[in-house]
């Protein structure tokens, strides 16, 4: 069959790579083309608050593909460009410089935008965001040993910040509104762990306060607290959440409530639209619900589905949701989304920064936390899937072997 | 590549081997995992790679190594990538056993 087909992805990130891998990986042999707002090919997030941040590794050294691997793959590439309209009725995209673009199908992955912070001075120079490779190159440019530096937001990327600046020899100053670290995806046990990791490490923590207006002349200078304290400062980075790009399909017509609805085969409202991603609201059979995932291995996985789906090959997608984060020498990973858990119990030792906090609900495994033990963690998800008895007083009995609880 | 080019270390004893812990190891500036399977032990690269992690601190099922850091799966005996986000195989080594003793071949350095 001759393939005449165009499938257009808008969003030339993660999600929107895996979709354009995964067309060519199944045959499709019709035109496939990546269009991105960023000048980048597809690229890692992971790094732009470590090892980029750092300075340690070049932009080319990110992208998940290589411009060569892409061209063997005959994946077109169209970045610098942003898509304002997506026109169903004629089945095509519309670019900000007015061009239109038809499509057979099409896949958003658009991803998400940091949240602003809504006060006085924000738009200063030296008041920075953290989410694209632009970013990490603007705040490396601005930071030197000695910087003083304000993290707005004790959140993943506010941690994982402040620990890269501490690396950097900067004075790094997280300030939380909350009264713990990571209050939304941690219990209040590691919320205080990982404010004695980080002060240890030299990370000055305030929690229960945010900020009121930052000030300076043409720069910025310092930071006001709602108490009237100032601090001297001449680069803050705020990390306080990011919100799903949406509004294109929101305009195009397309279900959106808290992201774009797809289901789980990454289909929207429309049978020839697609979406994966951050930006997406999905159902997740294994827990039983809604959720919409800001985490790297459901924009790699989605996508994939994503891109069978456009060939109408795809299988259900749902998988207990896993985050990490690397923050000085710790390894943080997260399985599972708890919810309504019993009780919590601790395996390992906290003081020696090598431990994995478990969730237990209905004799089960709800969800798993680990800190500098990635391996208990993957056999907590088995043990999940599982869904394997296991007793409070066996997970925290260091002669227990965890892989033969999975052996049950 | 002749044998003459390959050179066996001894790396570890065949206890310190199980089917669910493998063991790293390093020969001069290598890293190499040894993994036990269906009591045949082999070798192969143990960084990922995709990115920077100890696959000797994944998990092991089915023949398959998993990547502690983004879940690529790796084929233990032949070291190739069998998952997303991996598309690069890690490399494999000859192995032997001699008495209680595994020994990896990896080619000759220079010194």
């Amino acid at each position: 069959m001759n393939e005449d087909r165009t499938f257009l992805i808008i969003g030339a990130s993660q999600a929107g790579g895996w979709v354009a891998q995964t067309l060519r990986h199944e045959g499709f042999e019709g035109k496939v083309i990546l269009i991105g707002e960023e000048p980048y090919l597809p690229y890692e997030r992971p790094p732009l608050s470590k090892a980029a941040l750092l300075g340690e590794v070049t932009v080319d050294s990110t992208y998940f593909w290589s411009q060569e691997t892409l061209d063997e793959a005959n994946i077109e590439t169209q970045l610098n460009t942003r898509v304002i309209a997506i026109d169903r009725n004629v089945k095509e995209i519309v670019t900000e410089g007015g061009t239109r673009m038809g499509y057979d199908k099409l896949a958003i992955t658009t991803g998400a935008r940091v949240r602003e912070l809504p006060v006085e001075g924000a738009d200063l120079p030296g008041v920075f965001y953290l989410r694209t490779m632009e970013n990490t190159l603007a705040i490396r440019d601005a930071v030197k040993d000695g910087t003083t530096a304000m993290i707005v937001g004790g959140g993943w990327i506010g941690l994982e910040c402040a620990a890269t600046l501490t690396k950097l020899g900067c004075n790094a100053i997280v300030i939380e509104s909350a009264d713990r670290l990571c209050g939304r995806a941690v219990t209040p046990e590691i919320s205080d762990w990982m404010l004695e990791f980080h002060t240890s490490h030299g990370v000055d923590v305030r929690l229960g306060t945010g900020i009121e207006k930052f000030q300076g002349a043409g720069q910025l200078e310092r930071a006001v607290l709602p108490s009237g304290d100032t601090i001297e400062c001449s680069v803050a980075v705020v990390g306080i959440g990011v919100i799903p790009n949406a509004e294109l399909a929101r305009d195009a017509g397309l279900e959106v409530d808290n992201g774009i609805v797809v289901d789980d085969r990454a289909c929207t409202s429309d049978s020839d639209i697609v979406a994966a991603g951050d930006v997406t609201n999905h159902p997740n059979a294994l827990l039983g619900r809604r959720i919409r995932l800001e985490s790297y291995e459901n924009a790699q996985n989605q996508g994939i589905i994503a891109g069978k789906a456009m060939l109408n090959k795809a299988e259900a997608y749902s998988e207990l949701p896993w985050f990490w984060s690397d923050q000085f020498d710790a390894n943080l990973q997260m399985i599972g989304l708890p919810k309504d858990w019993e009780e919590t119990v601790t395996r390992g030792d906290k003081d020696s920064n090598e431990f994995v906090t478990f969730y237990l609900k209905d004799g089960v495994i709800d969800g798993a936390i680990s800190v500098n033990n990635p391996r208990d963690l993957r056999i907590a998800k088995r043990l999940m899937l599982g869904k394997k008895q296991v007793t409070a007083a066996e997970l925290i009995n260091p002669e227990t072997k965890m892989q033969g609880l999975l052996k049950r | 590549m002749s044998d003459a080019n390959i050179e066996f270390h001894s790396v570890a004893n065949t206890e310190e081997v199980t089917e669910d812990e493998p063991k790293a190891v390093s020969i001069g500036r290598m890293d190499i995992g040894i993994y036990k399977l269906d009591g045949e032990f082999y070798a192969i690269d143990d960084i990922c790679t995709h990115a920077y992690a100890c696959m000797t601190d994944g998990y092991i099922d089915d023949g398959q190594i998993e990547c502690p850091l983004h879940g690529a799966l790796f084929d233990i005996k032949t070291g190739k990538a069998m998952t997303a986000p991996a598309t690069i195989d890690l490399r494999s080594y000859e192995v032997k056993v001699d008495g209680d003793q595994i020994m990896v071949g990896v080619p000759k350095t220079e010194d």
